[in-house]
């Protein structure tokens, strides 16, 4: 088992770093397009939704198999999210904005998208602190319930990314598609399963 | 706009150094003085409105073709463009946009919002290749004396094609400057007749999903639809262009014409227009009836009136590369000189 977890963990590691070679990459041959800076912004922010996402498949796959063991990559699949969320900010602030205040201030404020994204972010926050071990222990019982913030987190992601598209919902759509599945499983199983999860799930400190 | 001579017979003859403005054609007195400086200097006289050319394009070059329209509008006084092998050969410079730095020719054409052939910016360039755009005509119709039909090959012979280069401005916050070749859409206008009614020209664009993956898809509602004001319409800086970069204009800029409104948003610019109507109501455009809240008639380049997405204070320039910033916005894209007028008196925040 745990050399599963190792191996496992490697290829996140892998996965992960490929979407920054690439734009790195891509930035070094010039070859980012017409608006290298939307280009960047929209790479990054689709990778940290895949991360959040990535990180809410877990659960609904220990609920409909009753295997625990990948809810240890959690974790890491959370702090990549982070990892994309900070280069997606860091983006907006410096090569689209050049840490230009008055404007990024405008910005979020009068825009609702970014208001909800920057949202979003300020949220990841605590979360990304809090994640390991000591914390964890610290926090007890409430550690759950303020990681339980990933779900507005994923839910103001998807609204960014919807309020963000002119007309064409369609990719945001797919998003939004996955992450009401994902819910609907720990919604059934809440609901309608419950006596059956406990039973099965021996690891219940780690949910 | 340029005025010609129409005295001389052979237009080849004429030097660029003898063009005069417009301004100065019709001010005799004026006319007179500049005629003289521009013996002694041997410059070229631009002033406001009127901007000084010089011929291009295959063997002409260099050869300064003096073009224009007689005042009169006693038959053709300038030898047409003319189109082969995609070029376009034979149009005239202008100083519009003198001093700017074009944008690449491969992101004028491969950066393009084109909703008929899809909604990324990439899908219009990889989309449009079974796109016909000759044959051609374009209808026109409504508040006319009567209606007609005008072919692209008379379009582009009604008047003498110049090359502009005009800053664009997307309502996304991004910007090009394109070197666009077409005639003032003035010329069309006189040639259309319009009718002491016609307050408004709605502008349709093709709407075939034979050829436009994107219209078989009802993101908006087909046919495109945009429209001006007609004082608007006849401001000399309102362009309907036929080409870009000396060449026809490819498929995903809008071929073979469209429009080039350079104070206002992009989606301002109808692109491949098969219809124009005079009416005497505002017409009710495609994207300001998509989103009334977002998009109004109007559609002014405005650094004061923000968008409910998009800052509009500032803007990235397209090609500047990764860390170029941003530059800022200036009211009517920097064209108030042309155009402010027309707005005297207007609630821009009201009317955006």
């Amino acid at each position: 088992m745990k050399k599963r977890i190792f191996y496992s963990k490697i290829a996140i590691w892998t996965f992960a770093f490929c979407p920054i070679l690439r734009l790195l990459w891509l930035g070094l041959h010039d070859d980012l397009g017409a608006n290298p800076v939307e280009f960047v912004e929209r790479s990054t922010g689709t990778w940290a939704l895949v991360f959040l996402l990535l990180s809410l498949v877990m659960t609904p796959i220990r609920l409909l198999t009753g295997q625990v063991w990948q809810i240890q990559l959690r974790r890491l699949l959370g702090l990549w999210m982070f990892a994309y969320a900070c280069l997606h900010v860091t983006t907006y602030v410096w090569l689209d904005y050049g840490f230009y205040w008055p404007d990024i201030v405008k910005d979020i404020v009068k825009h609702p998208y970014v208001i909800v994204g920057f949202a979003a972010f300020m949220l990841t926050v605590p979360l990304a602190a809090t994640s390991n071990q000591a914390m964890m222990k610290r926090l007890k019982s409430n550690w759950k319930r303020l990681h339980q913030l990933v779900y507005i987190i994923a839910l103001l992601a998807i609204l960014h990314f919807w309020w963000l598209v002119k007309k064409d919902v369609t990719e945001p759509f797919y998003y939004a598609i996955v992450l009401a599945c994902l819910l609907s499983v720990r919604l059934y199983f809440k609901h309608f399963k419950r006596h059956g999860v406990s039973k099965s799930s021996q690891n219940r400190q780690l949910v | 706009m340029l005025i010609i001579n129409p005295s001389k017979s052979n237009p080849a003859d004429i030097q660029p150094s003898e063009i005069t403005p417009r301004e100065a054609f019709e001010d005799r007195r004026s006319w007179l003085k500049a005629a003289g400086f521009t013996l002694l200097s041997g410059a070229v006289l631009h002033s406001k409105f009127a901007q000084a050319a010089t011929v291009t394009g295959g063997e002409t070059k260099g050869s300064g073709i003096l073009v224009g329209r007689a005042n009169q509008g006693n038959g053709l006084t300038y030898k047409p463009a003319v189109v082969s092998g995609g070029k376009i050969n034979g149009y005239v410079k202008t100083t519009y946009g003198a001093g700017e730095k074009l944008t690449k020719y491969e992101d004028v054409t491969t950066y393009n919002n084109y909703y008929e052939f899809g909604t990324d910016k990439s899908d219009p360039a990889q989309n449009s290749s079974f796109f016909k755009p000759r044959p051609w005509s374009i209808s026109i119709d409504g508040e006319v004396k009567k209606p007609k039909t005008i072919n692209i090959d008379d379009l582009m012979r009604l008047a003498p094609l110049e090359e502009r280069i005009y800053r664009h401005r997307c309502v996304e916050a991004w910007s090009m400057v394109v070197p666009w070749i077409g005639l003032p859409l003035s010329e069309l206008i006189k040639w259309a007749e319009p009718t002491g009614n016609a307050k408004y020209i709605e502008f349709i664009s093709a709407n075939d999903p034979q050829t436009m993956p994107g219209a078989r898809v009802p993101i908006l509602d087909w046919p495109y639809v945009e429209g001006l004001r007609m004082d608007e319409a006849m401001n000399p800086l309102t362009l309907l262009a036929v080409g870009l970069y000396g060449e026809v204009l490819p498929n995903q800029n809008g071929a073979p014409v469209r429009l080039v409104v350079p104070w206002k948003y992009g989606f301002k610019g109808a692109k491949a227009i098969v219809k124009i109507r005079f009416q005497e109501k505002m017409p009710l455009t495609t994207w300001a009836k998509t989103g009334p809240s977002e998009y109004g008639f109007y559609a002014n380049v405005n650094p004061n009136v923000d968008h409910p997405r998009w800052t509009q204070s500032s803007e990235k320039r397209i090609g500047a590369g990764l860390f170029a910033g941003r530059v800022k916005t200036l009211m009517f894209n920097g064209y108030s000189e042309q155009v402010g007028q027309l707005y005297a008196g207007m609630d821009l925040k009201k009317f955006f």
